[in-house]
């Protein structure tokens, strides 16, 4: 069961609003509703998030995005459709119930943080806790084991308004992480700090979500952004969905015009991962085979070196035409003492950018590792060069 | 028809309903009214006792430390050296009548703010409340504040009821306005989260709204003691005591001596009690969060 499942959902301020999604349904246009006073925020809008994604809406300025994820909690009701959390439609909950749903299900983190000033750091992560019921002593400890994921703990006893921009959103997130709730809604949570805070707080959600498993709904009208953070983005305009796909999918095969122009200007090398350029290796040497076979296979192959994996595929290391060519000469009949251990790996997620350093140390391809260390494809240097410059990456490519 | 003259309007006796319907109350709604003279009564009696039994250098030392303690030693010398003014001027039961104006400002206003909040509140969450209840307020403020005395008179004739009710319908309206003003400006966002880690109303209101609003509110409290202050002393005329008595005293008999003195005993205790209540104001807790503290360390 997805944790959220949105379906057709219409959202139209003003008068007669039921009558707007009427009108849209018979294919009038979001500029006729608007001279007549109705504003569609929202039109028809599906999509669905799976337990422990990230899954990521991205739009320009009055696109919708704000509208849209405020059903998800009701604290907007669509004129229209249905929004599931967790298979419960939330459209349908007396008042009581819904906010059964936001203390137990799902919290929230503001673009502005929304941190109360005449409470302590401690007593604002507490809130949620507080308003389910806790006593003090246990939603204090609990608020204190959220402010210390954030890295904020010895800030408990502070007042917000002594924190800075990027600490105060970590109290935003302790606030909601504290709470408990395995859905996080996130409103351009980090649209309000500097780009360096910015890009730590990216890495550390990144991190959260990884140890927490939290499903998160974020959303950003900073597409480099939407690209780092999102195993999925809805790309939204004047309040439509128009495509949802991986970053990949995006990027390579935009959907209409609109998303194509947007994603012009990504920085490729941050989207783009390992997995997306490596290739098959063409030739592995078994851990169990010898200097002679490995000597046969670098000369059919024009290869000076080779990964030896084991049976299971795993990573052992890697020989090089030297090691080997002395070993045949000493007519040892074993790998012992040739395999070299000390060398670059990537694994499939890792950025372009980053694959930069890991190239520039190794002299031949680089391997990708997956899951348990298992050799899942090689980037030879070439490949790595070509990936950037046909796409115009700004990143500077020395070497 | 002509446009020189209104005879052409029927004669709308305003004045006349008006009376009629506070004769009907004084007919009809007799224990009601007497339990709120009772009530009044006892209130204003036991404070005056109160304030009248402690000796007045000790009421100087209380009133000048409450001062010391909120604003500073300089306010605290003020409060001294106009309290003792108030005793030394030979003016006849100067320092009683001025306690005794105390208690009925107090009272009057402690009274105005329990009506006032919860009807500002009301105003603040709903649009239709507060259309009705803003015009009321403005009527409240406006009316010449000596109307109010004739119709408390027809129901309790003179004495200290009569001048507290006149006082507290008066010094009300800044109560109520502010109060909604207060917790209209709240940070929308700051509400939405509480609605978002699902509180319900009353909570958000006790612990987010109400909080946050609190220096608008203590800025209302401000005006309604300011306005009561007023009040009580026109509640002289109405023989509800305190400083009101030698002021009108002053005035029937032309003695600038006694009106004057009683006058600048009223200008003292209007800026004690202004300067008190604005510094409380600074003391909620929302004030102190905003005020610039230590700096934060600068990185993130
Ligand atoms: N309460 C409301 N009443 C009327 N119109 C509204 C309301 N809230 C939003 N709108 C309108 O709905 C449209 C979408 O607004 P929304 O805030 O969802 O956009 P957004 O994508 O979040 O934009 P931003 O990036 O500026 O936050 C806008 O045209 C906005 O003016
Ligand atoms: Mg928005």
């Amino acid at each position: 069961m997805p944790a959220i499942k949105a379906e057709g959902i219409y959202k139209v301020f003003g008068r007669n609003a039921e009558r707007g999604v009427a009108r849209l349904h018979n294919g009038d246009s979001r500029e006729t509703l608007r001279a007549d006073g109705l504003t569609a925020a929202v039109i028809d809008a599906s999509f669905q998030v799976d337990d422990g994604e990230i899954f990521v809406v991205m739009g320009l300025s009055g696109s919708g995005k704000s509208t849209l994820i405020r059903t998800v909690n009701g604290l907007l009701e669509p004129t229209a459709g249905s929004m599931q959390v967790h298979g419960q439609d939330i459209t349908t909950l007396s008042p009581k119930a819904l906010r059964a749903v936001r203390r137990d299900r799902i919290s929230m983190v503001f673009q502005h943080f929304a941190l109360f000033p005449h409470r302590t750091v401690g007593e604002n992560a507490a809130y949620g806790l507080k308003v389910r019921g806790l006593n003090r002593s246990d939603r204090m400890a609990k608020a204190d084991e959220a402010l210390r994921m954030v890295g904020l703990d010895k800030w408990a006893g502070s007042l917000p308004g002594e924190l800075s921009g990027g600490m105060r959103q970590r109290v935003g997130l302790a606030r909601a992480l504290a709470a408990g709730t395995d859905i996080l809604l996130m409103d351009e949570a980090f649209s309000a700090l500097d780009p360096l805070i910015r890009r730590e707080m990216r890495d550390q959600l990144i991190d959260l979500q990884q140890q927490l498993g939290k499903t998160i709904l974020f959303i950003t009208h900073d597409l480099n952004e939407a690209m780092q953070l999102g195993d999925r983005i809805a790309m939204m305009r004047d309040g439509r969905i128009v495509q949802i796909g991986t970053a990949e999918e995006i990027l390579n095969d935009p959907a209409n015009d609109y998303v194509a122009s947007f994603v012009q200007d990504v920085d490729r090398a941050r989207v783009l991962t390992a997995e997306s350029v490596m290739e098959p290796p063409a030739v592995l040497l078994g851990a169990d085979q010898g200097p002679r076979m490995a000597h046969k296979l670098m000369r059919e192959n024009q290869v000076s070196q080779l990964f030896v994996v084991s049976r299971d595929r795993v990573l052992r290391g890697v020989v090089t035409e030297d090691d080997v060519a002395a070993a045949v000469q000493h007519g040892q009949s074993d790998l012992a003492g040739l395999i070299r251990t000390d060398i670059p790996t990537v694994t499939e997620g890792t950025a372009l950018a980053d694959l930069f350093g890991e190239s520039a140390e190794s002299r031949g391809a680089l391997p990708v590792l997956g899951e348990r260390d298992r050799l899942v494809g090689v980037i030879p240097r070439v490949t790595l060069l070509n990936a950037l410059s046909t796409k115009g990456s700004e990143q500077e490519v020395t070497q | 028809m002509s446009l020189w003259n209104s005879d052409f309007l029927p004669t709308l006796n305003v004045g006349q309903w008006f009376n009629n319907v506070v004769s009907w109350m004084n007919d009809n709604l007799g224990p009601l009214l007497n339990v709120i003279d009772d009530a009044l009564t006892t209130l204003n009696d036991g404070l005056t006792d109160f304030l009248n039994w402690v000796p007045p250098l000790i009421m100087v030392l209380l009133l000048a430390g409450l001062g010391t303690w909120v604003r500073g030693w300089l306010f605290g010398l003020f409060a001294v050296i106009g309290l003792l003014l108030i005793q030394a001027m030979p003016t006849a039961d100067l320092w009683p009548e001025a306690m005794e104006s105390f208690a009925l400002v107090l009272v009057a206003a402690v009274i105005a703010m329990i009506l006032a909040i919860p009807i500002g509140i009301l105003a603040a969450s709903n649009g239709i409340a507060s259309r009705i209840i803003r015009p009321v307020m403005d009527l409240m403020q406006t009316m010449p504040a000596y109307v109010y005395l004739v119709p408390a008179l027809f129901f309790w004739s003179v004495g200290p009821t009569t001048g507290l009710v006149a006082t507290i319908v008066f010094a009300m309206p800044p109560g109520v306005r502010l109060t909604e003003l207060g917790i209209r400006q709240v940070d929308p966002e700051m509400v939405e989260a509480g609605h978002a880690f699902g509180a319900p109303r009353r909570q958000i209101l006790r612990g987010i709204q109400f909080p946050l609003a609190m220096p608008t509110v203590m800025a209302g409290i401000n005006q309604v003691i300011m306005l009561s202050l007023s009040m009580v002393v026109i509640a002289g005329l109405v023989g509800s005591g305190g400083l009101g008595e030698p002021v009108y005293q002053g005035i029937s008999n032309l003695d600038l001596v006694t009106a004057s003195e009683a006058g600048l005993a009223v200008v003292v205790l209007a800026i004690y009690l202004d300067r008190l209540t604005s510094a409380f104001g600074d003391k909620s807790a929302v004030a102190r969060a905003s005020r610039p503290r230590k700096k934060a360390a600068a990185t993130a």
